[in-house]
């Protein structure tokens, strides 16, 4: 067995793939360099992203598989868990093999890993929709912070961008150290140097605010208050629908 | 001091919002071609937040004022309560909405009003509200008004070019209730409006085939509530309403508020009783049966069956009581016959109809595709030798699924002894 590495992009991806059907390798596990730790008596060769091949593969595979089916796989690079290149090879070399259209072969477990796959990371993309909470900075930016559990800011770029228009904002995820800004033409990727004493939460004394951001969450604050029915009380469903993790980043859960 | 004034306004007349349950925000189709700001796409809503109670927060939910001339005894902004009366201005309600839309806290704005004065002047100044937000201030996210029965034609029409949905509160399920709680409102009055707008979607419909440029008119639809468990009627007569309507108004939904006592009139369960929040859950159940599944309403509850089972759900309620159209074999059978079976969802039963072109299922695949096998295998032959090859009696299933499940509801209602 032998790994070869990439350079964690998705192009990077596409390229060890075209690599495994140009060398026609089946004793290949393609991981990311960055989260490979080297076994003992292990053989690692990098691959280099070659643009061209990864189009290549791209294109075959667009061939063969509807939009929707494209999305899917590309969530599930975008899950980041460790391995989960296996799952995708073996989607890929599926597809590749059948002379039908595999949409819906849910018998075959790559094809149900991949949607079911990509069904939890689409499901971190609709929450990240609903739990972004911008609060307006001085110099006029909408600003967000959120940590979520796959990586789906560049599947949320569009949705933000297409209902946020007229105002800039920029949508920053703590944990990967980047975000998307947009500057009301279009959204950029950006990482940010912070200083030392950077405080990334609200706080009404810090002079980064607007003057008027304090009272709009105060009046957030008091309007999710006062719809809640204590009649009703049921903090298991909220949990389920609203998990503890979101919570700091929630401008009605903080104190 | 604006400030604390308008904060506690917001409390007051947020409070007195709370109890209207529809939180749709889908099924508009408003895009942002203008490059103002928000859209109401269509598609899935976007559920913001959650409370305690564990309802979702989407729209901002909130009455223009809670002064009211009619006295409707479950209704806590009726006349002759003694509570904080308050009203906002059409300004207010415009930036409150723009500046939490802004912040990504809502999808947008669902308006209601206690009627002051009439019902004319009410709801003039909840459609200046909507056309204030969309003329002035492009915005394109999700309105939602309450639609006031008595209002003229003309003022519902206007209102249905800016809102994306349109809602009359039916109140209550039948007349009987409604000429007891609300004996100042009538049904008749109530149906008025939602057929002028049921027509006016229609017309509107029509003319766009012929024409180019016709307005949008209420794009979601219209819906309507109704209160539960306050005028002792049974789960029948909501749900062969609720499905009148469907046909009858093509409504987009109807909701069912389980009553929380807000009063100790008589008429009225006490204060102190639960609020029906199973019974509320098993009619939603019912609800999409009828509105999904194919049931009819009368397959669920008729008049040897008025209620519904409070233990288990409607389906499997309506599947133990036909036992005869079952076993259902998952590699033959249609669509709707398999999302008719108790553990099979219509998603599952999706999938399992795009699976099965490729090769036969077994009690495997089926798990894996998110079948719950415990209830299913009563039902349902598959490529796998059969599970459960007894005859069952339709009580010993029901005692069988009743000790495996762990529903959060059966605690209140199980009477199995404890070991320890």
């Amino acid at each position: 067995m032998t790994t070869w590495l990439y350079d964690g992009s998705f192009d990077g991806f596409l390229s060890a793939v075209f690599d495994l059907y140009w060398q026609k390798r089946t004793d290949v596990m393609i991981r990311k360099e960055q989260d490979h730790v080297r076994g003992l008596f292990e053989n690692v060769i990098f691959t280099p992203t070659v643009v061209a091949n990864a189009d290549r593969v791209w294109a075959g595979l667009s061939k063969k598989l509807s939009a929707e089916n494209l999305q899917q796989l590309f969530c599930c690079y975008l899950s980041e868990l460790p391995g989960e290149e296996d799952n995708m090879v073996g989607f890929i070399r599926h597809v590749f093999a059948s002379k039908q259209d595999v949409t819906g072969d849910f018998g075959n477990k790559y094809v149900l890993h991949v949607s079911q796959m990509a069904r939890k990371v689409l499901k971190e993309k609709h929450r990240m929709e609903a739990f972004v909470r911008f609060q307006l900075t001085r110099d006029n930016i909408y600003y967000s912070l959120v940590s979520p559990e796959y990586n789906v800011l560049p599947l949320i770029a569009r949705h933000f961008k297409d209902r946020y228009a007229d105002q800039y904002w920029l949508i920053y995820d703590e944990r990967r150290r980047f975000g998307i800004y947009y500057n009301l033409q279009q959204v950029e990727t950006i990482r940010l140097h912070f200083n030392g004493e950077y405080d990334p939460y609200y706080h009404s004394t810090s002079n980064v605010w607007a003057p008027e951001e304090e009272l709009y969450q105060r009046l957030w604050h008091t309007y999710f208050k006062e719809v809640n029915i204590p009649g009703r009380k049921n903090p298991r469903l909220q949990l389920q629908h609203m998990p503890r993790r979101y919570w700091k980043y929630l401008t009605e859960m903080r104190g | 001091m604006a400030m604390e004034r308008i904060q506690e306004k917001l409390a007051i007349l947020a409070d007195a919002a709370k109890y209207d349950v529809s939180c749709a925000s889908s099924g508009s189709d408003r895009k942002n071609d203008t490059k103002g700001l928000g859209n109401a796409a269509p598609g899935m809503g976007i559920c913001h937040s959650y409370t305690p109670d564990g309802r979702c927060v989407s729209l901002l939910k909130i009455l223009l004022t809670n002064v009211c001339i009619y006295d409707c005894a479950y209704c806590v902004s009726r006349r002759s309560n003694d509570v904080k009366r308050a009203a906002f201005t059409v300004q207010e309600v415009v930036d409150l909405t723009i500046n939490f839309y802004r912040r990504n806290y809502i999808e947008g704005l669902f308006l209601s009003s206690g009627i002051f004065k009439d019902p004319d002047y009410t709801m003039e100044r909840l459609v200046r509200v909507a056309k204030k937000l969309r003329t002035e201030n492009n915005f394109n996210g999700y309105i939602h008004l309450k639609a006031i029965p008595g209002a003229s034609d003309e003022l519902m029409q206007e209102a249905g070019l800016y809102a994306d949905r349109l809602s009359v509160n039916l109140e209550l399920p039948t007349e009987a209730g409604l000429k007891l709680l609300a004996p100042e409102k009538t049904r008749p009055a109530m149906i008025k409006p939602i057929r002028f707008l049921q027509n006016e979607i229609i017309r509107l419909a029509d003319e766009r085939k012929v024409l180019k440029k016709v307005p949008t008119f209420i794009p979601a639809g219209q819906s309507t509530q109704v209160i539960v468990g306050a005028a002792g009627e049974t789960d029948m007569e909501i749900l062969h309403m609720a499905s009148q309507f469907y046909r009858q108004f093509q409504l987009k939904r109807v909701y069912y508020s389980g009553y929380v006592p807000i009063s100790d009139d008589t008429r009225l369960p006490g204060m102190h009783s639960q609020v029906p929040l199973l019974r509320e859950n098993r009619l939603y159940q019912a609800d999409y049966l009828v509105r999904l599944y194919g049931f009819e309403p009368h397959e669920l509850l008729n008049e040897k069956h008025p209620d519904l089972d409070t233990d288990i759900d409607p389906k499997l309620s309506w599947a133990l009581r036909h036992l005869d159209c079952f076993p259902v074999d998952i590699n033959k059978a249609d669509k709707m016959l398999i999302a008719r079976i108790p553990g099979i969802g219509l998603e599952s039963a999706k999938k399992i109809c795009a699976a099965r072109t490729h090769g036969a299922l077994g009690w495997d695949q089926l798990k894996q595709m998110g079948v719950q096998i415990s209830r299913a295998r009563y039902f349902v032959t598959c490529k796998s030798a059969s599970l459960e090859r007894r005859e069952l009696t339709p009580e010993q299933i029901r005692q069988q699924l009743l000790t495996q499940s762990h529903s959060k509801w059966l605690r209140v209602h199980t009477t199995q002894l404890s070991l320890f």
